[in-house]
């Protein structure tokens, strides 16, 4: 059976653009819509597999899709959404994170472009997992970068990290670094010792792990 | 007791030295005569200057002594000449070599325009009549000394007037320091045209940095986005071209060009973040801050604690000093910690940037600074900075018509009973003492006519007479002064009250 997804966005082009895009990798549009209360209505009425939301849509054009997200999330734990925005914020990663039950992506709008790994991501937050945009974590890393343990990784480890926070999992670290899947795993070993976290095999559980404490070496 | 004491001083210093006066003001209404009947005109504006020095000297002793800041009251002074591109210098419709006569004409216009000048004349011509009338308790009791010492019986009398003449001191000089901010004090008037004079300022700073916010805008997308998609176009024709021919050419210029798209992206949207940040329209002053925060290499903390939401151009500008102080604490700062502080007090919004670098921020040499006061020049916003060595840093940013407030300023436009009440008795009986029982029974003194008539004082034992007949003049001149001026200060409060506009810039 095929996931289900709404999708919210209010141009007109790239709503089209995404629904044919979804469609022709197999996923059932079931709601394309244009606005927050719509979006509401379609994320409890629907209850989708996964959701693609724009941040900003009409009628405030302000963040009445991360709202709407957020609500939608309150109402049912664990909705999977994908948030796309014209620009990022650690704020806003951080309130869609602040529930630490994954199933949640936030990506720049211009992933769209590479469809394949625009894809990967809708289907990764769709099965639980997630996906940031590489810019957030870069955001992230960069501010957190002077704090002790985090200035001890090697760079190799530094750039698995990287890729584990955007949600990737071992295999897809693997094939980004031209890494064996063991190398990968003693990396990953590496940072969690160093991190002082509990190691983890399930690959969601792993990447919300490291987020939160990216998260909290922040505040 | 110290304090009847050193009041008691204080009215005879500014009574001596009011009584100089005379003399200043004789020598300045000569000058003033001779410069329009002889035409020695260059005589004006030294005496002017001799005047403005002489009343400065008032202000600062009218703070210093009577504990009330008067500020100065002239019109602001003439812009310098320019030299124009021909070299020559221009006033009116002549042609000057040096800008020296032009500076000085200008000079002269502003000074005579200027009513501060002629009430600064006023002042002058009647202080020393004030001032003798600062002199009364100090004569009083010399009087009374006097009298007590040749062993005169109403010695007695007069000691009870000098203790009440020293105990109206403070009053007098109250009254004193109240006729000096009516006359020396700025008037709404020339309030009015300073303030003109510094929105002018503000105004063109502001369009000039409007001016080249645009410029900057416009080169950047002349040279990044509008660029990129020029090359985007002209790649998508060639590989329109390849596509048969050579389709794994055509698929790597393909990868180029969504590279492109990519960068003209990243590009856009940093220029759209220095234009107008999305989280500011999207969550406000205080999330901005926060997501501002968050970017930050410091530890930075954020408390904001504000009623309403200001509005937008206002917020604009407080996140973008705030913005651009962060920068320059993770710069030159050298701290590892930062606190921004927004909060409001009634409508004013005030912003603290304390940082634990170094200190040593200099306000005169940051261009940045430079550039936050501008921004927040066209909100009447203020920078005020303590950085001493060794820090902290304390950057504080008011912005006193930020928020919308009702105040009660419309509570001073009725005039309260009481001072009506004093209005109607100075009116109604100032004539009493002044010409009756004052005056008259001066003249009569003078003339030494016998008829005492009704004349009260002429019935009393003959030491108390002048004293009495002065006090009867001083309280007649009080009265009658008291019911003049009372309106004019209070209506004058309305006058400023109404003029002031509330929130200077928004008018949907």
């Amino acid at each position: 059976m095929s996931a289900r997804v709404v999708i919210a966005e209010d141009l007109h082009l790239l709503r089209e653009g995404l629904v044919h895009l979804l469609r022709a990798h197999g996923f059932e549009v079931v709601a394309a819509v244009e606005s927050g209360p719509e979006l509401l209505k379609a994320l409890t009425g629907e209850r989708p597999d996964v959701a693609v939301v724009d941040v900003r849509l009409p009628p405030t054009f302000t963040d009445e899709g991360l709202q709407a997200a957020l609500a939608a999330r309150r109402a049912i734990p664990g909705l999977p959404i994908l948030v796309l925005s014209q620009h990022v914020e650690q704020l806003y990663a951080r309130e869609l994170l602040a529930d630490g039950s994954g199933a949640i992506g936030y990506l720049l709008k211009d992933r769209v472009f590479n469809t394949e790994q625009f894809v990967d991501a809708v289907r990764r937050v769709a099965a639980g997992g997630t996906a940031m945009d590489p810019e957030v974590i870069a955001k992230l890393l960069a501010s957190t970068a002077r704090h002790e343990p985090l200035a001890a990784l090697t760079p190799r480890e530094r750039e698995v990290l990287e890729l584990m926070a955007e949600g990737r999992s071992n295999a897809a670290i693997s094939q980004r670094l031209f890494l064996s899947e063991s190398a990968v795993g003693k990396h990953t070993a590496s940072i969690f010792t160093k991190l002082d976290l509990a190691p983890s095999d399930d690959d969601n559980r792993r990447v919300l792990a490291v987020l939160a404490y990216l998260n909290a070496v922040r505040s | 007791m110290r304090r009847y004491a050193a009041a008691t001083g204080r009215s005879l210093a500014l009574g001596l030295l009011a009584l100089t006066d005379m003399v200043l003001a004789a020598a300045v209404m000569l000058m003033i005569i001779f410069s329009f009947t002889l035409g020695l005109i260059f005589l004006f504006p030294p005496g002017a200057r001799m005047l403005r020095r002489r009343t400065a000297l008032a202000r600062r002793l009218n703070g210093r002594l009577l504990g009330r800041e008067i500020g100065p009251s002239y019109l602001p002074p003439p812009p310098p000449v320019r030299r124009q591109p021909d070299g020559w210098y221009r006033h009116d419709r002549q042609l000057y070599k040096t800008p020296r006569v032009p500076e000085w004409n200008n000079r002269w216009k502003w000074m005579f325009g200027d009513p501060a000048t002629w009430r600064d004349l006023l002042w002058v011509t009647l202080n020393p009549l004030l001032g003798a009338a600062l002199l009364l308790p100090a004569i009083t009791i010399g009087y009374a000394v006097a009298t007590a010492r040749q062993g005169h019986p109403v010695a007695l009398l007069l000691g009870l007037m000098a203790a009440a003449a020293v105990a109206v001191t403070p009053w007098l000089l109250r009254f004193y320091s109240w006729w000096n901010e009516l006359l020396l004090g700025p008037t709404a008037k020339s309030l009015l045209a300073s303030r003109i004079h510094s929105l002018n300022q503000a105004h063109l700073e502001t369009a000039d940095s409007q001016a080249a916010e645009l410029r900057r805008i416009e080169r950047d997308l002349h040279d990044g986005a509008q660029a990129r998609l020029v090359a985007i176009g002209m790649t998508l024709g060639a590989v329109e071209a390849l596509v048969e021919t050579d389709p794994a050419a055509a698929r790597a210029l393909l990868g180029k060009a969504r590279e492109a798209s990519s960068t003209a992206l990243t590009e856009l949207r940093d220029l759209v973040r220095g234009i107008h940040p999305p989280v500011l329209s999207e969550r406000g002053l205080g999330d901005a801050v926060r997501a501002l925060a968050l970017d930050s290499a410091l530890e930075v903390k954020v408390t904001v604690d504000l009623e309403t939401r200001p509005e937008p151009p206002v917020e604009s500008a407080a996140y973008f000093s705030i913005s651009e102080l962060l920068t320059n604490a993770v710069r030159h700062g050298g701290g590892d910690r930062v606190w921004i502080d927004i909060s409001s007090h009634q409508k004013s919004l005030r912003i603290t940037v304390t940082d634990d670098g170094s200190g040593g921020a200099d306000p005169a040499r940051g261009s940045g600074l430079r550039g936050i006061e501008r921004r927040l020049a066209a909100f009447d916003g203020v920078l005020a900075i303590s950085s001493p060595p060794g820090g902290p840093t304390i950057v504080t940013v008011d912005l006193p018509h930020a928020l919308a407030w009702e105040d009660g300023s419309d509570k001073r436009a009725q005039m309260p009973k009481w001072k009506w009440a004093i209005v109607g008795l100075g009116y109604g009986l100032g004539w009493l003492p002044l010409f009756p029982q004052g005056i008259v029974a001066a003249i009569m003194k003078i003339i030494e006519h016998e008829n005492k008539s009704w004349f009260y004082i002429l019935y009393l034992p003959e030491p108390l007479h002048w004293p009495l007949i002065i006090f009867n003049i001083a309280l007649g001149i009080a009265m009658y002064g008291a019911a003049v001026l009372i309106p004019i200060q209070h209506s004058r409060e309305r006058w400023m009250a109404e003029a002031t506009p509330r929130r200077l810039w928004l008018h949907r």
